[in-house]
């Protein structure tokens, strides 16, 4: 143990973020992108009942299930797909530069995909709108154009904004995640040795692209082939 | 003890170096594949539509989790937990719906 302490006191220097528990910051940050991956763990399954509920519930309604998803905005909901996989990309790039220790490249990535996730949420107000305007929110208000289906078609609507209310509440906390680094980095405190927050931050909304990957053709696309 | 740490050090150094053609290449089948899986919805393929656009789903989501999420480049430690956590994934899934399947009044 004697031995460990220089060693400690070399290998972290740049910041001295290196927390007691930790031998190394490599086991630290190993560590941290552990728990990420753990708590993403319990994300998967805790979107992984609503994905449950809206197969059997599809199982159950496959038609009208399918013509409910036709008053989707095809073109909107693709350029939202488009819009999330490019924020993806400038994350996956803000995390790069802060690993090589460009924080003038990291601030531009950080603000980019900020700015992608803000333009998503923006469409996805716009079809929700459209959506209220066309009286398709479930409850009391919900009117559907054909009476046998008004039932299974309120069941896909309720989905439809439980599973992309939920997705979107977790670009908000997204959003939030990257105006907290977006502040830290302005304060110079990442470096190539210290990045960790960035980096999990990333794993967080890649997590939630992912999300959408599966949403998208799940609610946009299944009724298209019968038009 | 600083034997292991070396080792550690060595596996972290590795997953740094992703170059940023990978990150661009992944992001350009991403679109390419959402472009896809739009036109392909179009076409009546019967029960296979489904089987299509999640099969392209899963296929994108495998390339963002490997090289935007770097499991790729991750410690074996990682990717059994992501492993598993799709595991669990599967008994959620596959038992709730062996059980529908099997007991047709549920239906």
């Amino acid at each position: 143990m004697a031995d460990a302490i220089p060693e400690r006191a070399q290998g972290d220097s740049p910041s001295g973020r290196l927390q007691h528990q930790f031998e190394s910051m490599d086991q630290q940050k190993e560590a941290s992108s552990l728990g990420m991956w753990v708590f993403l763990v319990t994300e998967i399954l805790f979107f992984g009942g609503l994905f449950l509920a809206y197969t059997i519930y599809r199982w159950q309604n496959a038609r009208a299930f399918a013509h409910a998803s036709l008053h989707m905005d095809i073109a909107l909901g693709t350029v939202n797909t488009a819009v999330l996989i490019c924020s993806s990309l400038t994350m996956a790039m803000a995390v790069h530069s802060a690993a090589a220790g460009r924080r003038k490249l990291l601030i531009l990535f950080l603000v980019a995909t900020m700015i992608l996730g803000g333009a998503f949420l923006g469409i996805k107000a716009v079809e929700y709108t459209d959506h209220i305007r066309h009286h398709l929110f479930p409850g009391p208000g919900f009117h559907y154009a054909v009476p046998a289906d008004a039932r299974a078609a309120e069941m896909f609507f309720s989905l439809y904004f439980a599973m992309t209310g939920l997705h979107a509440l977790h670009m908000v906390v997204g959003l939030g995640l990257l105006t907290t680094l977006l502040v830290l980095a302005r304060r110079r405190r990442f470096s190539p040795g210290y990045h960790t927050p960035v980096e999990i931050s990333g794993l967080y909304w890649h997590f939630v692209d992912i999300v959408w990957i599966f949403l998208f053709p799940l609610l946009y696309l299944i009724g298209r082939h019968l038009k | 003890m600083s034997r292991q740490s070396a080792v550690h050090s060595r596996q972290v150094a590795e997953h740094h170096v992703v170059p940023v053609k990978i990150y661009v290449t992944v992001f350009v089948v991403l679109l390419v594949m959402t472009a896809t899986t739009t036109l392909v919805s179009g076409v009546d393929l019967g029960p296979w539509n489904t089987v299509v656009a999640l099969g392209i789903a899963v296929f994108k989501a495998t390339l963002v989790v490997l090289f935007f999420m770097h499991a790729r480049y991750s410690p074996p430690l990682t990717q059994i937990v992501i492993l598993g956590g799709l595991f669990w994934l599967a008994i959620l899934l596959l038992i709730t719906f062996s059980d529908f399947a099997t007991r047709g009044w549920l239906l």
